[in-house]
């Protein structure tokens, strides 16, 4: 990661409060995260977690409603949440744009997908009717609809569901945004169909150069698209990083919980899943201390109350620079790969466990 | 004979040994599709199920994958006799109940019942949890009323609930509760056979695992059948020893899990596994290498001809198009409808199902070739089947 | 298309046909006899029984096969042909024999004949419907228009104390009768304050288009006022339902302002239950709006049911059943046409 400055996407401390009768329930709680041009970042977490809240405020679509943010949102320099309404609207579609899990819901079921798209182009492009009508079609034909000239004219619900998802990107890209927010794009789609729009993102992604920022509960979809990660719960972020490092030696139990609680396509199906217990913690009233504490199987490893009392800071990792967790855990690596991945798949757990006594031994070597 | 075989035999003895519970044969289910005109005369037919044949022993499960539209919901359906079927038989604990009455079904609905996919809308938001858990041993009467009470309680504390919150609603409880809350009232009836429909996919990924967790636990102690209805494929696999694949109203591969999911003969089957994102694919970085399949799923009102798979199939040829594949038994819990079966990359070039069904290699009939070999169709497995390396039908 | 339509319409048909037999055997059910209205003060047994034969109606206590069931059946059946070919009064072929210069004929459709008015029902129904299609349209224009844009406006502003008035109102006027609201205009409006003159009914040949929309100000007000409020009341949850759809979130998220936002997207999804129950309101006034006709003594349909009803006139209240009936149906088609124009979900292949 780099400085915030040099940063595309530069996000600060951003917190997203929304005021209720039983109190305020703190949805994104002091989020940060930098993202680069041409890179993809991976929002992981479940219902609840503060990841969708998060994306729709960088694209200011709280402004209006009763919700509290503060914080900074620099893209390219420019902080987004001190523009003004009518330079925020300007901004959305044309710097960052989005798209949305259910794209037949999300698009007008009585405007033609073709009217749509040219809707999203004249808004930021004073161009004429037929003018934004050609490029619709070239966006189509651009995102893989056959006879774009035709479909143009049809109605969302005439089209297939990989297909609306298409017209959807081709929406969200027609103005050549420089972000892209996809909040579980694939999640209502069958897996041969999440294939092809994964392809035609990264594709897409290639070609324009942006920088997407996938919201996904799909830890499989984030392995695959994903340069870095950031795992949230409650509303915070507990573990951030390189895709790979979080990936492959995560630091943070819930992380773990996610991993474990997952089956593979290829694991050893004798073993169980391991679950998280509990359930996903109330934003109204999140837990002392660490907002996981309720549900982690670890909490005896940590000397004294530190769990149920300090909340973590957001710290460096093991790892070294890249990787950032919240957790008191002194050694995750060692319960990582002795206690959790053994449970869930024992023959990453031996290959895990070798590569540590390997770096152990080099570091005594070293001395 | 090579170790894959070794396990193949040991995974088909767990198959083949115990008792089937249900043996479904040829079932179809056409919905008819009305035309606008004055008379509204039936056009056409969504050939939602078309022929499907499968079997689940007592205490088994069987998995049903497929992608929306493929008929694995319909399927379900029809084994609850929610729908009546078009054709076929659904032979339950030794008597077709395709052909039931409404009446005749009452007894069956204690031995069949289904999980549903959203816990938001299948429980009635109006009764509390125990008149809904408690609903089917009235109604069955099954047990004295002043003893519904702690059977509700009893069921609450297996599925891991709070055998207090009897009295609650519906509402006052999060996702994972109420699916669990949905079982339980599953369960109430003490059914042999579960048919469970896409029973995690609207739950978070932290919940799912503690309600298949518990599924899998309920299974071992009570010994209930299970048809699991999923299309997430490694949820299915994870789940049932033994999966079917479906795509377009048909079964195009069913095997056990380890076949299926190491070595699919279907480009189907494969294309489908290709397609999974995996978690693994971090330590590598970037995409993992994958069939793509072009275009969507065809109509069901329309399915094309021959083998309903060929139009996106990468390995399509004439006869694909000419003769629909037979679902042929290709090991001893293996079977495929394809008419190059094989492992990826390794399809054969000429079909190996000419011979059987009376046709030349491009799909047209041929008299050179002989008459067309009887093959069984039925569900479960022979111990006879087609070996693939000799092309002939062998045995064990 | 056509094809559905020609078979909503044949649908609706056996309905007309269904509420005109129920009509007349619930008539008969009474144990008034029709007859004897229709014989008038000076009457004696035998000119009841000749108006009883003039007009068809069934013998009396000749069982309730003859009288309840069978009678009114025939009558029924003599008055369907009368609508698809037309016939001719007395009912009674001996009567029209002996009397043939005071035989009336009734063209089809012919909808009967009011031996109370000595008119045929046609002429008098085709008297009163302008009437009361000139005030249902006048209000139907009244309560959508100002019904949609204050509901918007409560929509808009949620929660803020424009929001809480206009709902508050909008109960308080709902909560008043009609008839409340009629005289209250009619007495201090145009009466005690003589804001305007006391309205009445001006034909557009007559008095011009301005004359007779102006007369019927009061009149459209009293009517728009109820179905205003609940008009506020819809629109108001449909704009609020549809400002939280996914489509909605997408159009902010392009860029597109907050007006065409609420207009293109939020309303134009929000109006299309609202055209539905406009459709079917407008057709439900269009039998007659009995109170607001009342009140102003606006001779229209409403008026005409009452007064029918209360001369046990059954060839009138007949007529009117039927055309109230038949606004409804055909309204119901219409609703229906123009929601595949609305909605391309809904045009079938």
């Amino acid at each position: 990661m780099s400085t915030a400055t040099s940063s595309f996407l530069s996000v600060r401390d951003l917190k997203v409060h929304f005021p209720t009768a039983d109190g305020i329930v703190k949805a994104t709680d002091g989020l940060s995260f930098d993202l680069e041009k041409g890179k993809t970042l991976g929002i992981v977490g479940e219902s609840g977690s503060g990841k969708s809240v998060s994306s729709s405020a960088i694209l200011g679509l709280h402004r209006g409603s009763s919700a509290q943010i503060s914080g900074e949102i620099l893209l390219d320099g420019v902080d987004l949440l001190q523009v003004s309404d009518e330079e925020m609207r300007r901004r959305r579609g044309l710097d960052v744009s989005m798209i949305f899990q259910d794209p037949l819901s999300a698009m007008h079921p009585y405007y033609t997908v073709g009217n749509q798209l040219m809707e999203a182009y004249r808004v930021h492009n004073n161009v004429s009717k037929k003018a934004a009508r050609v490029r619709a079609i070239e966006m189509l034909e651009r995102v893989g609809i056959p006879q774009p000239d035709r479909r143009v004219d049809d109605y969302p619900h005439q089209f297939s569901g990989g297909m609306r998802q298409r017209a959807m990107i081709a929406m969200g890209l027609i103005n050549n945004p420089g972000l892209l927010i996809a909040d579980e794009p694939t999640t209502a789609l069958d897996v041969t169909v999440q294939a092809q729009i994964l392809d035609l993102l990264q594709d897409l992604q290639r070609e324009f150069d942006s920088a997407i920022i996938i919201i996904t509960h799909d830890l499989g979809v984030v392995a695959e698209m994903a340069d870095d990660v950031l795992v949230m719960y409650a509303g915070k972020a507990v573990e951030y990083g390189p895709t790979k490092d979080i990936l492959v030696r995560p630091e943070m139990p819930y992380t773990w919980g996610l991993l474990s609680s997952v089956p593979d396509v290829a694991a050893d199906t004798s073993s169980k899943l391991v679950p998280i217990p509990g359930n996903p913690p109330s934003l109204l009233n999140p837990p002392t201390g660490c907002a996981f504490h309720p549900r982690c199987p670890h909490v005896a490893k940590v000397p004294g109350d530190l769990c149920r009392t300090v909340q973590p800071d957001l710290v460096t990792g093991r790892q070294g620079l890249g990787h950032l967790k919240r957790c008191h855990l002194a050694d995750p690596d060692t319960v990582y790969a002795n206690e959790v991945l053994p449970e869930f798949d024992p023959v990453l757990a031996d290959e895990l466990a070798d590569e540590l006594t390997a770096a152990d031994s080099n570091e005594k070597g070293l001395q | 004979m090579t170790t894959d075989e070794l396990t193949d035999r040991g995974a088909g003895s767990a198959l083949t040994e115990a008792k089937p519970i249900l043996r479904v044969e040829d079932l179809k289910m056409y919905f008819p599709v009305k035309s606008s005109g004055l008379m509204r005369r039936t056009i056409g037919h969504v050939q939602a199920v078309d022929g499907v044949s499968f079997q689940v022993n007592a205490g088994a499960s069987l998995g049903l994958v497929g992608e929306s539209g493929c008929g694995k919901s319909t399927t379900g359906r029809l084994i609850t006799r929610l729908y009546k079927p078009t054709g076929g038989s659904i032979d339950f604990d030794g008597r077709d109940i395709a052909k039931l009455s409404e009446n005749d079904l009452h007894p069956l609905r204690r031995d069949v019942q289904m999980i549903f996919q959203d816990p938001y809308t299948s429980l009635n938001p109006r009764h509390t949890v125990g008149s809904i858990i408690g609903a089917p041993l009235a109604i069955h009467k099954v047990v004295p009323k002043n003893k519904i009470l702690s059977r509700v309680q009893e069921l609450l504390e297996v599925v891991g609930l709070n055998p207090e919150h009897y009295n609650r609603y519906p509402h006052e409880f999060s996702g994972g509760q109420r699916q669990r809350i949905g079982i339980a009232r599953a369960l109430t009836l003490q059914p042999k056979l579960l048919v469970a429909d896409e029973p995690v996919s609207a739950l978070d990924v932290s919940i799912q695992a503690q309600v298949i967790n518990l599924l899998q636990d309920l299974q071992k102690e009570f010994g209930i059948a299970f048809l699991f209805i999923a299309h997430d494929l490694a949820v299915v696999r994870h789940f049932c020893p033994e999966i079917a694949v479906m795509y377009l109203g048909k079964i195009v591969e069913i095997a056990d899990r380890d076949t299926l999911y190491q070595r699919p003969h279907h480009p189907y089957t494969q294309a489908l596994l290709s397609a999974v994102p995996d978690v693994k694919q971090a330590k590598v970085g970037g995409r993992r290498e994958r069939i793509r399949l072009e275009g969507d799923v065809p109509s069901p009102i329309n399915p094309p001809s021959g083998c309903r798979f060929r139009t996106r199939c990468p390995i399509a040829q004439d006869i694909c198009a000419r003769v629909e594949p037979p679902l042929l038994q290709v090991g001893p819990t293996h079977k495929v409808a394809c008419h190059f079966p094989g492992e990826m990359g390794k399809h054969p070039e000429k079909p190996i199902t000419p011979r059987l069904l009376g046709v030349d290699d491009s799909g047209s009939a041929d008299l050179a070739a002989g008459p067309a070999t009887e093959l069984p169709t039925g569900p479960g497995y022979s111990d006879t089947w087609f070996d693939l390396k000799n092309n002939t039908m062998g045995k064990a | 298309m056509l094809a559905y339509v020609i078979r909503r319409i044949f649908i609706g048909v056996i309905m007309l046909l269904v509420m005109s037999l129920v009509t007349f055997v619930l008539f008969f059910a009474s144990p008034v006899d029709p007859a004897q209205f229709a014989c008038g003060k000076n009457c004696s047994p035998e000119l009841r029984e000749q108006a009883r034969k003039s007009l068809g109606y069934p013998p009396r206590n000749q069982g309730v096969w003859e009288s309840n069931i069978k009678g009114p059946a025939n009558m029924w059946a003599d008055f369907t042909k009368g609508i698809v070919a037309g016939r001719d009064f007395p009912a009674d072929k001996e009567m029209r024999e002996a009397a043939p210069q005071n035989v009336v004929h009734c063209s089809a459709p012919c909808l009967g004949y009011s031996q109370y008015s000595v008119k045929t029902v046609n002429t008098m129904v085709s008297a009163a419907f302008p009437i009361t299609f000139s005030i249902a349209l006048a209000a139907v224009i009244l309560w959508v228009l100002f019904g949609v844009l204050i509901g918007v406006l409560a929509a808009v502003t949620k929660g803020s104390f424009i929001d809480r008035g206009i709902v508050g109102l909008s109960l308080f006027a709902y909560a008043f009768p009609a008839f409340f609201i009629g005289t209250f205009l009619l007495r201090y409006v145009a009466i005690k304050w003589g804001l305007v003159s006391v309205p009445s009914y001006t034909p557009i040949a007559s008095g011009g288009p301005a004359k007779w929309a102006f007369n019927l100000m009061l009149p459209a007000i009293t009517l728009a006022l109820l179905y205003m409020a609940s008009y506020v009341r819809m629109t108001r949850a449909f704009v609020l339902e549809s400002l939280t759809e996914d489509y909605v979130r997408t159009a902010r998220a392009k860029g597109v302002s907050g007006r065409v936002v609420l207009f293109k997207h939020a309303l134009r999804a929000a109006l299309t239950p609202l055209v539905t129950m406009a459709g079917l309101d407008f057709a439900s006034v269009l039998g007659g709006a009995i109170i607001t006709e009342s009140i102003f003594n606006f001779n229209g349909l409403g008026k005409l049911a009452v007064s029918a009803n209360n001369n046990y006139d059954l060839p009138v209240m007949i007529g009117i059943v039927l055309m109230a009936g038949a606004f409804v149906i055909l309204a119901n088609i219409i609703v229906d046409i123009l929601y595949a124009f609305i909605d391309p979900r809904v045009r079938v292949g």
